[in-house]
Formats: structure tokens, sequence, C-alpha cells
């Protein structure tokens, strides 16, 4: 594998579940490349398929009724249909997650140190003392201030804020490659927020890692994103570099993102400009544009005719033409109004 | 840690002292249970009786009554039987507990183990052929009565094949004592443990079954799985361990209650003179001294099987340590 070749290339990815209801596609089909030391913001409402996309990377969607095709390549080997063995040596060690609510995420029955060490001994061969010394250090280096006591604590007697510190330090412990991270901050109150987000900035100077970051919150995606991925209804709506996306945003559904954010200057709207109608139901997707009902902008064509990715570099699926939204995007920074 | 243990070793004392005298108010105070009656004998006269009650204590207020009877029991330790004229009550029921302890012991570590076996390969093969012919077997022995499976073990090893080389090395009905014959007490006890244990192990196989599928849906399955441990370390080291909570739970309730008397089944069945046996026998001879001396007792284990419960948990489940 040459040195520039992406890190990790999703082609196709579908994930999708056999209900009561029909088939419920959670993921339709989205790729897209992440570059080595890349932090890739993946933004998206509830249900828009942004944590099956990561679970899929990390071949954590176990449900029986679970149906994942496409292809995962990660440093040129395929991820999906990987024996449970061969996955094994690559999770926790190459590829490492954090998950969403540090309250749950630990074993309560086994302390911080314990846990973190479990996963270094299982791709290290090294000696339980040496495994709790690096869990250390690592409590240590997440900037949990009395390390030497943290490790020997259990889950319930720390804070959210230690708690998902210490998932970042377990994460952390085999140096990964690529860090996936499932709304990292959501739980936590803003402070730390804050502190973690310099956290994960931090991990790829000093470890040089990639990430991928999932969140719904634009402002995490402005702190520490390079790039960033829309997505809406399980498919990427806009692709593009972090300053070309907030400058002007391509998509109508990333309009409406932006307009949902109170303005910092000038007078204080009257009503936060809200996307109207909600997302859809997964089990009966639209058949044009995932979007189109929703959509201020829609034509008849777009109820009838699925967008594709269009664009080099910063990317929409939108059947305007992109003339059109580039005016829009232009009229008005930081947010476009969706009442006409 | 100190504290909580005092407190929870007053609790002990409380519990037993409301208990015994619950006992004694039910078989001594209850109208109708009039135990001079049955000490005298059946048509004893006017004046038998009220020599019998001055003896005995009866004609005193209850409270002294009370006192009396737990002086005599725990104290003096000289009650005695009113059947068996003569049998002291405390030496009886002391020398039954090793049978029973032996009894329940033994079958216990047959019903853990099979229920950790049966509830983790089941729970580990959910839905698959394996875990439906398990859940099936468990209900099966969950629904045999002990008593027909232990008169079937005995018609087999007893009698039917007792000849053949399969059976031939298994004793006589009965007690042999463990410090008297190690050997002989296994050989003699090896039958009643499997029949008493098989309900046992489909019970508890089923609850850690559907605990283990329980926990194994929580979010730390998940991040246990992304550290890529290994599907068996994940199941065992983080599955099992947190379901364990109502396994113990189970095991410290049904212990204290066998070893208490609740063997009395497979006791009668299999010759026993455990405390089941004796507390049977002294129900049929309404032989009161006997029943509330079997009582007392078995709340002492129920309550002991508590005690140590709380204990486990403390080490099985940190978070049960800061709860006063």
């Amino acid at each position: 594998m040459s040195a520039d070749a992406p890190l990790l290339v999703v082609k196709d990815l579908t994930v999708s579940f056999r209900s009561d209801e029909g088939l419920v596609r959670a993921v339709g089909g989205v790729s897209f490349a992440v570059e080595q030391r890349e932090i890739v913001g993946v933004v998206g409402e509830s249900g828009s398929g942004k944590s099956q996309t990561l679970l899929a990377i990390m071949g954590l969607i176990d449900s029986p009724n679970a149906i994942v095709s496409g292809s995962i390549r990660f440093m040129g080997q395929e991820l999906i249909g990987l024996k449970r063995r061969a996955l094994d040596a690559i999770r926790g060690r190459q590829i490492a997650m954090i998950f969403q609510d540090p309250m749950s995420a630990l074993t309560p029955v086994h302390t911080v140190g314990n846990q973190i060490g479990e996963q270094v001994r299982a791709h290290e061969k090294v000696s339980a003392k040496a495994a709790r010394a690096r869990a250390v250090q690592l409590l240590d280096a997440v900037g949990i201030a009395n390390p030497d006591r943290v490790v020997d604590g259990y889950p319930h007697q720390l804070s959210g804020g230690m708690r998902q510190r210490a998932v970042i330090a377990m994460a952390l412990s085999c140096n990964p490659v690529l860090l996936v991270a499932d709304e990292p901050t959501t739980a936590l109150d803003v402070t730390v927020q804050a502190q973690i987000l310099e956290l994960i900035g931090r991990l790829r100077d000093q470890f040089g890692s990639a990430v991928i970051l999932v969140t719904h919150d634009l402002g995490v995606v402005a702190e520490v994103a390079d790039r960033v991925l829309v997505m809406y209804g399980g498919r990427f709506v806009e692709e593009g570099g972090k300053s070309s996306v907030f400058r002007a945003p391509l998509h109508p559904y990333t309009w409406g993102l932006f307009g949902s954010i109170p303005p910092m200057e000038g007078p204080r709207p009257a009503r936060l400009a809200a996307i109207p109608g909600i997302p859809p139901s997964l089990s009966n997707l639209p058949k044009g544009c995932a979007f189109g009902p929703r959509c201020a902008f829609r034509h008849d064509a777009c109820l009838v005719q699925l967008p594709i990715m269009r664009g080099e570099s910063h990317r929409a699926a939108c059947l305007l033409p992109e003339a059109t939204r580039r005016q829009f995007a232009v009229q008005r920074p930081g947010g476009v109004e969706m009442q006409r | 840690m100190v504290a909580a243990l005092g407190f929870r070793l007053g609790q002990m004392v409380l519990v037993m002292f409301g208990i015994s005298v619950v006992a004694f108010l039910i078989f001594f105070a209850t109208p109708g249970a009039d135990p001079s009656a049955r000490i005298a004998g059946r048509n004893a006269s006017q004046e038998t009786l009220i020599q019998v009650r001055h003896d005995f204590g009866l004609d005193r207020p209850l409270p002294v009554q009370y006192g009396l009877m737990m002086n005599r029991l725990f104290v003096s330790r000289d009650l005695t039987s009113f059947v068996n004229r003569g049998q002291r009550v405390i030496p009886t029921v002391i020398s039954a507990i090793p049978v029973t302890l032996s009894l329940v012991s033994g079958a216990a570590v047959l019903w853990v183990l099979g229920g950790l076996i049966v509830g983790v390969i089941a729970g580990a093969t959910r839905g698959t052929f394996v875990d439906r012919a398990l859940m099936i077997l468990s209900l099966v022995g969950v629904s045999i009565p002990v008593f027909w499976l232990g008169e079937v073990a005995n018609l087999l090893t007893q009698s039917r094949w007792h000849d053949s080389w399969l059976f031939s090395w298994v004793p006589p009905l009965g007690y042999i004592p463990l410090t008297e014959n190690p050997w002989g007490w296994f050989k003699a006890l090896v039958i009643p443990w499997f029949t008493l244990a098989t309900l046992y192990v489909g019970l508890y196989g089923r609850v850690l079954r559907a605990s283990l599928i329980e926990m194994m849906q929580e979010d730390f399955i998940r991040t246990a799985r992304a550290k890529g441990i290994g599907e068996r370390r994940v199941l065992l080291h983080h599955g099992l361990r947190t379901s364990l909570v109502a396994f113990v739970t189970m095991f410290g309730l049904d212990f204290g209650a066998l070893v208490g008397g609740g063997a009395l089944l497979t006791e009668v069945v299999f010759g026993l003179q455990g405390v089941g046996k004796l507390t049977y026998e002294a129900l049929q001879t309404l032989d009161l001294p006997m029943i509330l001396a079997t009582v007392i007792y078995a709340a002492f284990f129920v309550v002991m099987a508590n005690f140590v419960v709380d204990v486990v948990f403390v080490i099985i489940d940190p978070r049960a340590r800061n709860v006063g």
C-alpha cells in the first residue's frame, strides 16, 4: 500500500434491517474515503444513519436481522465478511471506537484500569503490571487529574466527563491508526465538551491518528474537522472541505441545518428557523430525493429522481442546477432562509 | 465495612428473635393447641393436667413461658420431646444437621455447575437447536417431581439394576458419616445429590440464560467487542460476570431453605435422617418442642444464607459497596 493511498475506503455501504414493517434501510449505499491523519466530521440528525455507518466499519452490527453489503477497505483489507478472529486483530488495535454514552459504555463490575489493560493485553504481549502502568499513563494523557487513583476505580465512581475520558483512553491504548467517535460529546456538559474536542484534535498531532467524528452538532464539526460529510435519510447529501461547506453550503438540507443555529450577531430572530416536516421513515423512504418532501426548493423532478453526488472537491446530491444553488448559498452566509 | 457488617449481624439477631416469638406463639398460645394435653397424654384427668401445667410452667404468664422455653432450648438445652419421652430436642437436631448439610452442599455444587453450563451454553447459542434442546431439557428437569425421580433412582440402583456392573457400588439407603468413611459417604450421597440437583439445574440454567441474554444487549458489551478481545472473553468476562446477580440471589435463598429442612422429600425417599425428615415426623405427631427447635433452626439458616448473599454481592458487584 502506497503512503498516500486513503486509509479507509467505503464503497456502496448498505445496512438494512428486516422488520415487521419490511426492510428498514438505515444506510443506503454510502461511499467515502478517509485519508491518513484526517479528521472527518459526519453530521446529520438522529436516525440519518451516521451511527450505523460507524458500527458497520467496526463490524459491530450483530443483529441476526441485519444485512450489511458493499465494501469497506481498511489499509487495503476488506472488512465486510471478515472472520471474527481477523476482525479482532484489527479492532481495538488499528481501529478504535469512542461511544456515545459514557454512562453505559464501561462494564460496571471491572475497574477502569482492568478494562483498559484488557485491550492492551489483547493486542500486545505485556504483563498485567505493564498494562496497568500503561493505563495510568493513558489516563494521565487524557487529562485525568489523579490517574493513580482512577485506575483502580469502578465506572460508577467516576463522573460522566471522567468516564468519557476513560473510554477515550481505552480507545487510544494501542495507538489506533483510525479512531471512530460516535457523538463523543453529546452526553457531556459544555466545558467538558470543549476539553474532549481539544483532546481529539490533539490525537492527530500526538498519535497521528485519523478520526471519523459523528455528531449532530455543527459547532463540534466547526471546531475540529478538516472535511465535512452531511448525511440525510441514510445517504450523504453533501461533502466537502470544512471551510468550503461552512462558507457556501450547496445542499438545501445543509442550508436548513445552518439556518437553525441562532446568529451570533445582528438582531435576534423572533423564531429560530426550523426545517419543516419530520425526517423520513427509513422503512418507507420517498422515491426521489429523501429530503424532497421537506425541501422549500423542490420541483417535480425531485419527487421521482434520485439525486447523485456531483461536483469535484465540494460535492452535493441535489437536482437544482449548481449555479442556482451557489447563488442562494452566497446570498446569505451562515444560513439560508427556508421560508420563501 | 465493619460497621455495615455489625449492622447486618444486629439485624439478624432481631429477625431471629422475631421468628422465635412467632413460632412460640403459634405452637404454644394458639387456642386449642394446649401443650399440657399433649404432654399428659390421652384421657388424662383434670388433676393430672393441672399438675403437668404447673410442672412445665404452662400456668405462668406468656412472656415468662417464652423465657423459660428459650432457656431450656438454648441455655440448659434439656428440652425434651413430648412424644418420645426423654429424647432431648437439641442434640437430636444437631445430629441431623450433618446429614442435611452433606446432602444439600453436594447437590448445590452440582446445580451451580450445571446451571452455569446450561445457562451459558444456551445464552451463547441463543435461538439455535442447542439452545432449544437445553431449554426443553431444563423444563423437563424443573417439571419432574423430586420424590418420583428419587423413587425411580432407587428402583433402578437398589433393585432392578443393582446387580449389574453399573450400580453394584451403590450402598443401601441411609447416611454414612463423612468422618467415619469418606468414600462411603460419597457413594451413599451421589444419587441423592443428582436427584435433588435436577430441579435446580433446570431452574438456574433458565434464569441465567435470560439474564445473560439481557446483559449481552447492553452498551458495555459493544464496547468490549470493539476492543477486539474475542467473543468468549466478552461472554464470560463481561456478560456472565454482570449476569451473576440474579443467580447469587436465588442461590442464597434456595440453599438456606433447603438446609433449613426444605430437602424433606429427598431425605424421606432416600432414608436420610436429616432436619427435613425430623420436622416431618415432628409435625405428624405434633411434637411441639421438636417443631419449635426445627423452625428456629430453619429460620437461622435462611437468615444466615441471606447474610452470606449480601456479602457475596459486595464481592461481585462493586456498586453495592457504598450502599449502607
